[in-house]
């Protein structure tokens, strides 16, 4: 388990990370100063397993908001770099500007040309500012459109990659349609006569995480959520304060087993253990691995058998009870 | 993000019950008490400063739909709290007493009905109903009386009055925004049209689908319309907003609605457009038929 990269420590896994830590430093004293320290090491190794594996397989549904939202956890650009083998951004929605908060473009994956989009959020404060913290105006929304139209006319598959704290709430967001910009793709993206792909890899924050997210398949990684309003906003609202988030997680149900049981998503992809962040090259390689295979199941459909049962799975989304 | 957190403030800013009980109703824009058979005549339109009270979906069948031809669809779906939901109280009791204190079934009454003996298939939802938020079944309603309107070859309408996704149905509620715009992305390719008209409020998940999609767009004067609340806009951009911000008049402006109708002219003006889209043109593309 590669532990040097990690800068950041979430309180549950303090443990764990200082323990692996440790393995570490003796690992470097005993190849240093050649003292034989192979059994202690050994020991220490497997109580880290164990621990990890204790800390891992149990956490509760705001540990996994923590994971999600881990300031090292591989973004839209990274999955990008590893997965495709050829990409070229392409920026702006013709109509007003280029949004940052969303990154798209032409891309391969193997053997399959792709249009992939996806939000993008930055790693720094710099980086966040230039991003707006991954969450997109109307231009966003308009760039993916865009860009989408173009793979529906040229027979390319879409991949989606969400993770977005939200579509921003500001004055020109408003002014130019933030609301339209969103409808208009959930409308399009119900017709789009390619494959269509959705991974959330990370936040999915309600209609700003939707907007790039209508699809014949919805991949969940892991540590991911995603829900109608963030644990935050919820619990201002329900328990009239923020600091509630872990409860009104909990009630929303806003992880990947909840939603593979509400059969909003169609399969939770794992991660490597302790989080995609801890090995971001091996996080890649199983969703790369994951995409190719659901390209090869889609590419079999005609297009408008996949049309016909992309509005199936939408018209089946929710509960209710019908009387007679 | 944060639909819900506006629901608080237009829940104080508005919340006057739809039409109260008693003889007498203050205006809450102009002040002026206003006899309330006069305030029925007049369509819940304030006499004196043309404010336009919120009403609900019994009272726009009537202002809209010609007497007696309205027939209701799906008053039988129900909710099943799927999540268990619960804060400092159950959805399920919420529900209850949203159903007992409104008299409906849901934030939507869905069903068919004439405009000047045209037929259209009409979805209108009610505030007062858990702030005419977007739960499975509003979704699910406005789904099924979208393919009659499909089945049926009829003009659909929806009016909107909500604050958004239904917090208590999680990630449910936010995919039937992607159902109701599936199914409005068909009644677009069959040419069937669909008028969206927008009251106060309609922000978040709604107007961020069926709101947003009409061929038309209308909305009432000075209806509040958006994706974030302004509450959240204001906190997150750390200033005061502009007057007027939100309203039905800024979003013309910008371009979001092609026409911002008075609720004394909303019946006749709606069946002009409705006999509109149903007139055929054979006096056009002649060469072509003869061909
Ligand atoms: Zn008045």
């Amino acid at each position: 388990m590669p532990t040097d990269n990690i800068k950041f420590a979430l309180e549950f896994e303090k443990p764990v990370i200082e323990l692996e830590k440790k393995i570490n430093e003796m690992k470097e004293y005993a190849s240093s100063t050649g003292v034989d320290l192979g059994e202690d090491i050994k020991r220490l190794e497997k109580k880290a397993e164990q621990l990890r594996k204790e800390i891992y397989s149990n956490l509760n549904r705001w540990q996994h908001v923590q994971l999600a939202r881990h300031p090292q956890r591989p973004y839209t650009k990274d999955y990008i770099e590893r997965v495709c083998s050829y990409f070229e951004e392409f920026h702006g929605d013709r109509l007003f500007a280029d949004d940052k908060a969303i990154v798209a473009g032409i891309g391969m994956i193997d053997d399959y040309s792709c249009m992939i989009v996806g939000h993008q959020k930055g790693r720094d404060t710099k980086g966040n500012l230039y991003r707006n913290f991954g969450m997109p105006n109307p231009e966003g929304y308009r760039k993916a459109r865009r860009l989408m139209q173009l793979a529906s006319r040229y027979k390319k598959p879409i991949i989606s990659f969400v993770d977005t704290p939200g579509a921003y709430p500001g004055i020109g967001a408003e002014e130019r349609g933030q609301a339209e910009a969103i409808a208009r793709n959930l409308f399009e993206m119900s017709r789009y006569p390619v494959p269509i792909i959705i991974i959330i890899i990370g936040e999915g924050a309600s209609g700003g995480a939707l907007g790039i997210g209508v699809g014949d398949r919805v991949l969940m990684l892991q540590n991911s959520w995603y829900s109608v309003i963030s644990p935050e906003g919820c619990a201002a609202i329900l328990w009239r304060d923020s600091t509630n988030a872990p409860q009104a997680a909990e009630a929303m149900k806003v992880t990947a087993e909840d939603l593979l049981e509400l059969k909003v998503i169609d399969k939770i992809v794992e991660e490597p253990e302790g989080g995609a962040h801890r090995d971001p090259d091996k996080a890649a390689e199983i969703v790369k691995a994951e995409l190719l295979r659901t390209l090869a199941e889609l590419s079999e459909i005609p297009a408008d058998k996949l049309l016909e049962m992309r509005l199936e799975k939408y018209s089946k989304m929710g509960y209710w009870n019908e009387s007679k | 993000m944060d639909w819900f957190k506006r629901k608080k403030e237009t829940l104080q800013a508005v919340d006057r019950k739809e039409m109260p009980d008693g003889l007498w109703v203050k205006c809450d824009e102009c002040g002026e008490i206003i006899y309330k058979r006069e305030l029925d005549k007049k369509l819940y339109v304030c006499p004196k400063c043309d404010y336009h009270f919120r009403i609900g979906s019994s009272e726009y069948i009537k202002i809209l739909i010609d007497k007696g031809s309205f027939k209701e669809f799906n008053q039988n779906i129900s909710s099943t709290d799927p999540l268990k939901f619960k804060d400092s109280k159950k959805y399920s009791d919420r529900y209850k007493a949203a159903t007992q204190k409104t008299g409906l079934t849901e934030a939507v009454v869905t069903g068919q009905g004439k405009i000047e003996r045209i037929p259209v298939i009409m979805g209108i939802m009610d505030f007062s109903f858990l702030g005419g938020s977007m739960g499975s079944v509003v979704g699910e309603k406005v789904s099924r009386a979208a393919d009659v309107a499909l089945k049926e070859q009829k003009p659909f309408i929806i009016i909107s009055a909500s604050g958004g996704a239904r917090m208590y149905e999680g990630v449910l509620s936010l995919m039937q925004m992607a159902k109701t715009s599936a199914k409005l992305a068909l009644l677009a390719e069959a040419n069937i049209p669909y008028i969206s008209i927008l009251t106060h409020p309609t922000t978040g998940g709604t107007t961020a689908s069926y709101a947003m999609l009409g061929d038309v767009h209308i909305a009432e004067p000075g209806a509040l319309i958006g994706f974030a609340g302004p509450r959240v806009i204001k906190q997150t951009i750390g200033q005061d907003l502009p007057d007027g911000f939100q309203r039905s008049e800024f979003l013309l402006e910008h371009g979001f609605i092609d026409a911002i109708i008075h609720r004394h002219e909303i019946k006749s003006r709606l069946a002009g457009m409705l006999r509109f889209f149903q007139h055929q043109n054979n006096n056009i593309f002649k060469s072509q038929e003869s061909a």
